[in-house]
């Protein structure tokens, strides 16, 4: 017999200026069991979860509780429907204790007076029968990552949450607590408990779900039972077969090596794992690299190690045979390598300064801009900026002297890309350049980096989109976990393998 | 609202101006307001006093004379604005320009007195007194992260203390004044450029006016032109760009509060060393020149030019408090009136938003109506 439904979300859309974040999306939950969400960044899972818990409302779509229909205007409501959500970023009080956080919004009173040996004993209770370990009396700063999970988890089995949801519970877990939760999650849907588990490990869904909904840009692709699938069909289903964007290019000529990574380890600022693991790689004049994986598996730290944002722990970089592990930023950057950085809003730009002030921002100090007297030249700064708005179509409302804040996001990375590649680097660092970008704009930065390569510069490029991978890259590196678990040529691979690498079902030589 | 007046609405420089004249407005009625509950009967003639400050005097000389002493008085006010002004520009709250200006007092003073240095000497022990002090906060903020308003509130009352117990050793005997520089060493006073003679023979006009003066307009030099300029202020607005860049940006930080705190110490210099004050030993509160210097700062719309111009007008209602009848106010009353007026002008940036505010809604207001437009014709 079929099981009934504990949620039901029917035909749900969600429109954002510019973009379909959810398209005509159906999820159902069955009561008691674990049901996993796949997909890639972006394509909508955490709108979709974010429509079920109230904090947007769809424009389509219906959502139906107990096969009644209802709605949810905020997370109190959620809440009142027994909603509860483990958030990917724990959301807790680091200063109090771990029953204060348990009871906190839901605690128990009498005349004003909190009656904490009520709430103890029935978080003990919970505690034993779902075997979820944690010592009520010590403080959350004080316990490990795993502890704080299982905090998290009967923060919603104290609000007698039914419907449970696990935003990538996995993602700060060493593999004993993997284990552990996954052993967690199945006592919990046991008990009849429904669970969604949003993850793109595709390893752990095989492992713990029992049914799984993959999305893919916003739209749904299909739900399977997990024991009548393969990871490889998954994996298909999340990244789709089609690569999108043809950019045409000639097969690369490699030349000598200019970059050249050892045993690289940088740690980490969120856990105590290191983020990047003895990294050895490197990269040849002429050609394109590509860093894939799925976010968070150290690409960030990888190029802050590089560029020289974050202290290397170990290792060794040589760049154009120059030992730069710790020069200066400054250096690096004058010895020739350009960053195009992830987030252009933080380290891109100085959003208040003019758009011909950003365009100088790595060459001030350079003589052509500056008097041997510390005043800057002015009109050779404006001159400068003009060229390069010229020459990169960068737009904005009043040319040189637009407030950088004030322009569009695709213009304002144009602008990166046009000052980084004007630097003439050998070595170009551009990650996620094209983030966020409308297709105009895009197209045009992938010719910019194949140009580079066609130059003889050696180009390294980080990104999450598995169809910039495989239209720009020469050779594929595939981060898994702060670890290269593969190397790939783009014309023989398939999405499909790399899909399984980025998601850790391969590595090589295994 | 027509596109004209909008777009000069707009502009930077034209809505600090006004937003200057707006807090200035609403301080004087303010004040107004407090002198009308007090005692009826004498508020207009107590309020149009402080705004005329020396003009209070009916002879051209004395009022020349007077003004003189405002402007004696604006010199260090214009310091202490400028130091907080700089330190702003770099993304720091420098609180402690207050300590740096009282630590530069005790330098200057005690060269001067009790070794009978000249008076540039004792100026370049006051920037460099001020500069230290700075320093400490700075190298705490760049380092430790240490916050700098807390190590700067900490550091002017070491500062004040430490400065009491020092010139405590060159104070007069009878009083917990410090000696006069003009019996004890003439040769620390600043030289009066014949300035003195243009007010009246006001001997306590000096070369500080035209140098504090000339000192602003470098500041601003220093912001606007040079590279140093557009490296500190680019870590001010976005020190992770800073970094990204290359930029050092602690010492940015550090050099921001060296320079920050010299701009305050020689601010002390330029009253101190005019022999206009002693400073009195037994103080028990920091004076209010460097906390002024904030409300300066924001009152010139963050601008070093401006900073010239609201520092008068602080100084000259701060001196025009001075003469208000005391027979109907208590004596409190001129510090009272001035304060409330000072505090108003912090409030530069909140009018100024407001102003920004409703600009934006009014352009939002007219996008829609033309979005609404547009969708009925295409419709």
């Amino acid at each position: 017999m079929e099981q009934p439904y504990a949620i039901e979300m029917l035909h749900i859309t969600k429109r954002f200026p510019g973009i379909v974040a959810n398209d005509n999306i159906t999820l159902r939950l069955r009561k008691g069991e674990i049901h996993a969400l796949l997909g890639e960044n972006g394509a909508g899972k955490s709108t979709l979860m974010s429509v079920l818990f109230g904090l947007y409302q769809p424009e389509e779509g219906a959502i139906k509780k107990d096969g009644r229909e209802v709605r949810i205007k905020d997370p109190n409501d959620a809440n009142d429907l027994g909603i509860g959500m483990v958030h990917q970023h724990f959301k807790l009080v680091e200063c109090f204790t771990v029953l204060d956080n348990i009871i906190l919004g839901v605690e128990p009173c009498r005349h004003g007076f909190l009656q904490k040996a009520d709430a103890r004993k029935k978080v003990l209770d919970l505690s034993e029968k779902y075997g979820l370990k944690v010592d009520p009396d010590a403080l959350v700063e004080d316990i490990t990552v795993g502890m704080q999970q299982r905090t998290e988890i009967l923060k919603m089995l104290y609000r007698d949450n039914e419907i449970l949801i696990f935003d990538e519970p996995t993602a700060v877990l060493t593999p004993q607590e993997i284990d552990e939760l996954m052993e967690i999650m199945r006592g919990l849907a046991a008990e009849g408990k429904s669970i969604l588990f949003i993850s793109h490990k595709l390893n752990e869904i095989m492992e713990v779900a029992d049914r799984c909904t993959v999305l893919r840009k916003g739209r749904y692709v299909g739900t399977v039972e997990v024991k009548d699938t393969t990871k490889e069909e998954l994996s298909r289903m999340m990244v789709g077969r089609n690569v999108e964007f043809v950019v045409h290019k000639e097969p690369a000529v490699p030349k000598e090596v200019l970059l050249e990574v050892e045993g690289l380890t940088v740690a980490s600022k969120l856990h105590s794992n290191n983020a990047v693991r003895n990294v050895s790689f490197s990269v040849r004049a002429g050609e394109i690299v590509c860093i894939a994986g799925i976010d968070g598996n150290g690409q960030t730290e990888l190029v802050y190690g590089l560029t020289g944002l974050e202290p290397v722990k170990e290792g060794k970089i040589l760049l154009k045979g120059a030992d730069i592990t710790r020069a200066p930023i400054r250096q690096r950057s004058t010895g020739g390598m350009s960053h195009i950085p992830e987030d252009r809003h933080k380290h891109g730009l100085v959003l208040d300064y003019t758009l011909e002030d950003n365009m100088v921002l790595q060459r001030y100090f350079e003589p052509e801009f500056v008097t041997s007297a510390g005043f800057l030249k002015r009109r050779a700064i404006r001159a400068y900026a003009l060229r390069l708005i010229e020459q990169y179509d960068v737009r904005s409302g009043q040319g040189p002297v637009t407030i950088a804040r004030s322009m569009s996001g695709g213009n304002q990375q144009k602008a990166i890309v046009a000052r980084e590649i004007d630097k003439n680097p050998d070595l170009l660092v551009a990650v996620q350049p094209t983030r966020g970008l409308d297709v105009g704009a895009i197209e045009y930065i992938h010719r910019q980096i194949v140009a580079q390569r066609d130059a003889g510069k050696g180009v390294l490029l980080v990104s999450l989109e598995l169809d910039e991978v495989m239209a720009l890259s020469d050779r594929i590196l595939v981060m898994y976990e702060g670890e290269i678990v593969g190397e790939l040529d783009p014309k023989t691979t398939t999405v499909e393998e790399m899909g399984l690498y980025m998601a850790g079902a391969k590595r090589k030589g295994a | 609202m027509n596109e004209k007046k909008r777009s000069l609405l707009q502009n930077k420089g034209v809505q600090s101006l006004l937003a200057s004249l707006l807090c200035i407005l609403a301080g004087l009625l303010i004040g107004y307001l407090v002198l009308l509950i007090i005692n009826p009967a004498g508020a207009w003639e107590a309020i149009v006093t402080i705004v005329e400050n020396f003009l209070y005097y009916p002879s051209p000389q004395a009022q020349i004379r007077y003004f003189g002493n405002t402007l004696v008085k604006t010199a260090p006010l214009l310091m202490c604005s400028l130091s907080v002004l700089f330190a702003y520009k770099v993304g720091l709250f420098n609180i402690g320009a207050a300590g740096q200006y009282v630590i530069g007092a005790g330098a200057c003073l005690y060269c001067a007195l009790a070794w009978q240095m000249p008076w540039f000497v004792c100026m370049l022990a006051a920037v460099a007194a001020g500069a230290v002090l700075g320093a400490i906060s700075g190298a705490l903020k760049a380092y430790r992260n240490v916050n700098e308003v807390i190590s700067c509130i900490m550091l002017n009352w070491i500062s004040l203390y430490a400065v009491n117990v020092l010139l405590s050793q060159v104070k007069e005997t009878a009083s917990p004044y410090t000696l006069t520089l003009s019996s004890t060493n003439p040769g620390a006073l600043l030289p009066s450029l014949g300035l003195g003679d243009l007010f009246q023979n006001n001997r306590y006009v000096t070369l500080a006016i035209p140098l504090t003066v000339l000192v602003a307009a470098a500041i601003w030099v220093l912001l606007e032109k040079t590279k140093l300029g557009y490296e500190l202020k680019a870590t001010g607005f976005n020190k992770y760009a800073a970094q990204y860049c290359g930029m050092k940006e602690k010492r940015n930080i550090i050099l921001t509060m060296v320079i920050a705190g010299g701009l305050a110490g020689l601010g002390a210099a330029a009253l101190y060393l005019t022999g206009f004050e002693q400073w009195q030993t037994t103080h028990s509160s920091i004076p209010s020149m460097g906390f002024n210097g904030i409300a300066a700062a924001f009152l010139g719309g963050l601008n070093p030019i401006g900073s010239i111009f609201a520092s008068y007008f602080i100084q000259h209602i701060t001196n025009g408090g001075a003469y208000v009848d005391k027979t109907m106010y208590s004596a409190q009353i001129s510090d009272l009136i001035s304060s409330l007026i000072i505090y108003l002008c912090g409030f530069v940036l909140f009018f100024k938003s407001l102003l920004d505010r409703r600009l934006a809604r009014q352009a939002e207001r007219a996008a829609a109506r033309a979005k609404a437009e547009k969708g009925g014709e295409s419709k």
